[in-house]
């Protein structure tokens, strides 16, 4: 078969234009796209510290009922056997509490680490772990800037422990269990609601709230938003953390990988040609 | 040939090829040797941890922590590992790509060593995985991560180590006496070289960027946006250093496998490498120098991981490349040796510390590996020292290829150069 310049021209038209075709029809069938994140306000000015949702969130995900006792200073962590705990800080606002659990980032690290999509970013909002996809690499726990994914080291068949939002439970238009319990502390809905919600309280009580929301755009913007009476840094809040997502970290290098994948076997392959000919050359001089 | 590790062809063929693997398994020579006694009871105590690992989970032999999750079996058998196993991809490209047959009589040797290195590493990445039997979900169906530094690496090291065994094929088609196969499998070298360098540029690279989301755990001396880029020119010189030092060895060990033309041309490769090795150490030294400057994290310098950091780059890499130009510039095999060594420890400590010491340098909890964690670290590499010399005794790998395939070899090689 031969074929001439001009032909090669117009079937490589044709298939470009059915390549154009083809996804500019795909982008039309995809109308969910407009759905919002869900998220969770915390208030640590109202926060008092009772640890109701930490015990509804052990109860309702069969974890055991966290024992240790809350001491301003200490700071507790969560664990394989806990999603969310409250720490406790000294403070001249007197003692504020801070709680802490999976920050279900807009664009989340381990997401973008996972190698299974064992971790994956609900449309929701939620990020979840699923349990069939996961190979237990734990490079999410290294990605995750919030040190939120907890391993059970102790399993021979191990789980990765993390807030997942009650995933369940959203999927049925409940709202989570720690939010349910809580009294006014934790406020649920999507994160436009969650911000203007937060702008509002701060507005309406400049004496109780310093003016930034932790979570509005750390590492892209999170679903768990923060308002707090005195400064994050002084709560053991991460305040160095870049405003760009964590997984713009990596970008740069995968958006080579194609590139390179062609041009280095090129080179290759001329390089190889290339000595090639000087060899022959050679043997004719010789 | 003449070699009397080499079995006779004609021997071969009478019997089939099965009986021939049989006899083949049976150990050679000697039993008691020092290095069997040493290795022999730290493999058996090896295999018995990891079974326990398997039977109680990981955090019954490992001390990797929540913040810490990484340790030994990742930082130093799989990504210091990774690094030496580059000599492959490295001399692989400068025999087939730039054809200096010089390094004909080594590439064998070395591609079977990374060869091995990567299948005993990524047995180190399965011990350490806590659901090994999902290892496959990211190669079968619908659960591509396809945003994920470690997809690809996982991807490329794969398919790396297909391509590495493409390359070893020959010799082992040469240990069975099959001409065919042989004639098909090297000429599959070519492609599986280019394929192999290729996807070793990626993973060696992919390894450092595995890092890039640790930002703020890895020590700011340690971390940049270049990570990927250091890795990959390090791995450069770590290879080469390790078949330096390998050679070393395995030139007193297999003394009557090595003919007497290679034994000279040893001597002259030795020059060349050493002159590799100092100029991808000068650009590797440089490019860390750009990086701290361009960091600005100068006021790191006067602390102890300051001094840490100095020891790495100074000690173990400006310090080596000044052995290793010395070296080529009044031929000294010994000197070149020394840096060699001193090299491969620059490599260990810039791995161990990206990915272990340098890593959440400020928590609480320090990682320090258990020593059953080291036991299997160390049993792993010997498992490999042993596989490796029972291959050497009985594949061409460092002696002559039989005659058959000599032919082979140039219809080969005018093939390709046709």
């Amino acid at each position: 078969m031969s074929i001439d310049r001009r032909s090669f021209f117009k079937f490589l038209g044709i298939t470009g234009l059915t390549v154009i075709g083809l996804k500019s029809s795909g982008e039309n069938t995809t109308p969910e796209d407009d759905s919002e994140f869900y998220g969770v306000l915390y208030d640590s000015s109202i926060c008092i510290g009772c640890r109701a949702c930490e015990k509804a969130c052990a109860k309702a995900h069969g974890l055991p009922e966290p024992e240790d006792e809350l001491e301003a200073g200490i700071k507790r962590k969560t664990s394989e056997n806990q999603r969310c705990v409250i720490n406790a800080f000294e403070t001249d606002e007197g003692e504020v509490y801070v709680r802490n659990q999976c920050m279900h980032c807009n664009e989340p690290a381990c997401v973008a680490a996972c190698l299974t999509q064992a971790m994956y970013k609900t449309k929701e909002g939620p990020v979840i772990w699923r349990e069939e996809k996961c190979m237990g690499c734990r490079y999410c726990m290294v990605s995750c800037p919030f040190d939120v994914p907890k391993f059970e080291y102790g399993s021979t068949n191990p789980k990765i422990q993390k807030c997942d939002m009650c995933y369940d439970r959203i999927k049925n238009g409940e709202i989570p269990v720690c939010v349910k319990t809580c009294g006014d502390a934790l406020f649920f809905g999507t994160r436009r609601e969650l911000i203007s919600e937060a702008r509002r309280r701060i507005a309406e009580w400049p004496e109780m709230y310093i003016e930034d929301i932790y979570g509005e755009h750390t590492v892209g913007g999170t679903g768990y938003l923060y308002l707090a009476p005195v400064s994050h840094k002084e709560l053991g809040f991460d305040i160095k953390l870049q405003k760009n997502s964590y997984p713009s970290l990596t970008k740069s290098f995968l958006y080579s990988v194609p590139a390179v994948d062609v041009l280095v076997p090129s080179v290759l392959l001329g390089l190889h040609a290339a000595t090639k000919v000087k060899q022959t050359k050679t043997e004719n001089y010789e | 040939m003449n070699s009397p590790a080499y079995p006779i062809t004609k021997e071969k063929q009478s019997q089939p090829v099965w009986k021939f693997i049989l006899s083949e398994l049976k150990p050679r020579g000697k039993w008691l040797t020092p290095f069997n006694v040493i290795s022999l009871p730290i493999i058996l105590a090896g295999i018995t941890l990891m079974a326990i690992r398997f039977t109680h989970g990981l955090g019954a032999v490992s001390n990797v922590t929540q913040e810490i999750p990484w340790g030994l079996w990742k930082g130093f058998n799989v990504v210091t590992g990774v690094a030496f196993a580059g000599g492959a991809y490295v001399l692989t490209f400068i025999v087939y790509i730039l054809k200096v047959d010089k390094f004909h009589s080594i590439v064998r040797a070395t591609v079977l060593n990374g060869f091995l290195a990567y299948l005993f590493y990524t047995f180190a990445l399965v011990l350490d995985l806590g659901k090994p039997w999902n290892i496959f979900n990211p190669v079968i169906g619908n659960n591509y991560g396809v945003s994920s530094v470690l997809f690809l690496v996982a991807w490329h090291f794969i398919l790396y180590i297909l391509g590495l065994l493409i390359e070893f094929s020959p010799a082992v088609a040469e240990w069975l006496g099959s001409k065919r196969a042989h004639k098909i499998l090297s000429g599959l070298t070519l492609g599986a070289v280019i394929f192999g360098v290729t996807l070793s540029v990626l993973h060696q690279s992919g390894l450092g960027a595995l890092f890039l989301m640790a930002k703020g755990k890895i020590h700011p001396l340690w971390y940049s946006e270049f990570i990927p880029l250091l890795f990959l020119v390090s791995s450069v010189f770590a290879g080469l250093s390790m078949i330096i030092f390998e050679g070393a060895i395995s030139q007193r060990v297999f003394f009557k496998q090595i003919s007497r033309k290679n034994h000279e041309a040893r001597k002259d490769m030795l020059k060349i490498l050493s002159r590799i090795c100092a100029f991808t150490m000068f650009i590797y030294f440089f490019l860390q120098l750009l990086v701290l400057i361009h960091g600005q994290h100068w006021s790191y310098l006067n602390t102890p991981m300051g001094y840490w950091y100095l020891l790495e780059m100074v000690g173990f890499v400006f310090i080596p490349m000044l052995l290793f130009i010395r070296s080529f510039q009044k031929p000294n095999i010994v000197l070149t040796r020394v840096a060699a060594i001193m090299a491969i420890v620059g490599i260990i400590l810039n791995r161990l510390n990206v990915s272990i010491i340098a890593f959440r340098w400020d928590a609480a909890v320090r990682y320090v590996p258990s020593w059953m964690e080291i036991v299997i670290s160390i049993s792993i590499i010997l498992i490999q020292i042993w596989i490796f010399r029972w291959i050497i005794t009985r594949m061409p790998v460092l002696n002559e290829s039989p005659g058959f395939a000599k032919i082979h070899k140039q219809a080969g090689n005018h093939y390709i150069s046709k």
